[in-house]
């Protein structure tokens, strides 16, 4: 069967990627591993229906996206509060320039690679609740264009891009909440900027 | 700031998602060539998202990697047999 020894050359290499998408859907190593070999298997038994020479990424991970949706969400505490409150736009950049130009005589940008630890940015990203996590996934992490996530999410354009405005911001905060536990910035009022809003 | 700056931060994003149209995005790189704190902002976005993204990968194990073409390979097996 060629089409299927094509699947194998065309499909495969982006498994990793796949996966490191499904540790963040389901947040378990257990059901991304389930979550991926579904996803492959489902894509190999569909494969005779994906047009050649259209996105065949964008159609993996929309496949993995169903899945995930229809298997594994069931299982999972559904988020409850979606309401992610009103946080300001450029929250990390307002937070992390005022300390990185005062205290560490760096900048921001370049501030940010210390500022951050695999498992944070991982567990920040997670945290988000779905409808926000998965726009940002697709975006910030897999590169997608707005009409691409549109796609795999099956939402309008519209939705997607305010969900990523908000879920960005959301992401900001909780990478600005790690580092300071983690005691990299100085607590307390006197370096937080003036203008907060519901934080 | 001025209102090239708020329009230009209220497009940062879509500016950065290269969803922007030609006529658009020249009219924010016009304005980050005058606007050190502008650019600064921008160029702090573009570099907090290349920080995620590389904070975001993982490898598949390769025990995942053998059981899926295993799973691959008896199902085209049975698709052939049927």
């Amino acid at each position: 069967m060629a089409d299927q020894a094509e699947f194998a050359k065309l499909a495969m290499i982006h498994m990793d990627a796949l996966y490191a998408a499904a540790l963040r859907m389901t947040r378990n190593s257990a059901d991304a591993e389930d979550l991926v070999q579904e996803t492959y298997l489902r894509a190999y038994r569909g494969f005779k229906g994906f047009e050649e020479g259209t996105n065949l990424r964008a159609w993996l991970y929309r496949i993995q996206t169903n899945a995930f949706i229809n298997s594994y969400r069931a299982k999972q505490r559904r988020p409850i509060e979606e309401d992610l409150g009103e946080i300001e736009d450029l929250y990390l950049y307002k937070r992390l320039g005022s300390v990185t130009t005062s205290e560490l005589g760096k900048s921001a940008e370049d501030a940010l690679m210390d500022f951050t630890t695999d498992g944070e940015v991982k567990a920040a990203l997670e945290g988000l609740p779905e409808s926000f996590r998965l726009p940002v996934l697709l975006a910030d992490v897999e590169g997608f264009s707005y009409k691409e996530i549109a796609e795999i999410l099956d939402v309008p354009i519209g939705t997607v891009m305010s969900r990523l405005h908000r879920g960005r911001k959301a992401l900001q905060k909780a990478l600005w909440e790690f580092a300071t536990e983690r005691r990299l910035v100085p607590e307390g009022d006197d370096l937080a900027p003036n203008n907060v809003v519901g934080a | 700031m001025s209102e090239h700056c708020d329009e230009a931060l209220n497009q940062l994003y879509i500016y950065l998602d290269s969803e922007l149209t030609e006529e658009h995005r020249a009219t924010i790189e016009a304005h980050l060539r005058e606007c050190s704190p502008c650019l600064e902002a921008f160029d702090f976005e573009a570099e907090l998202r290349k920080v995620i993204a590389h904070r975001c990968r993982d490898r598949v194990p390769e025990e995942l990697r053998s059981r899926i073409e295993s799973v691959l390979h008896q199902a085209d097996a049975s698709s052939e047999s049927s």
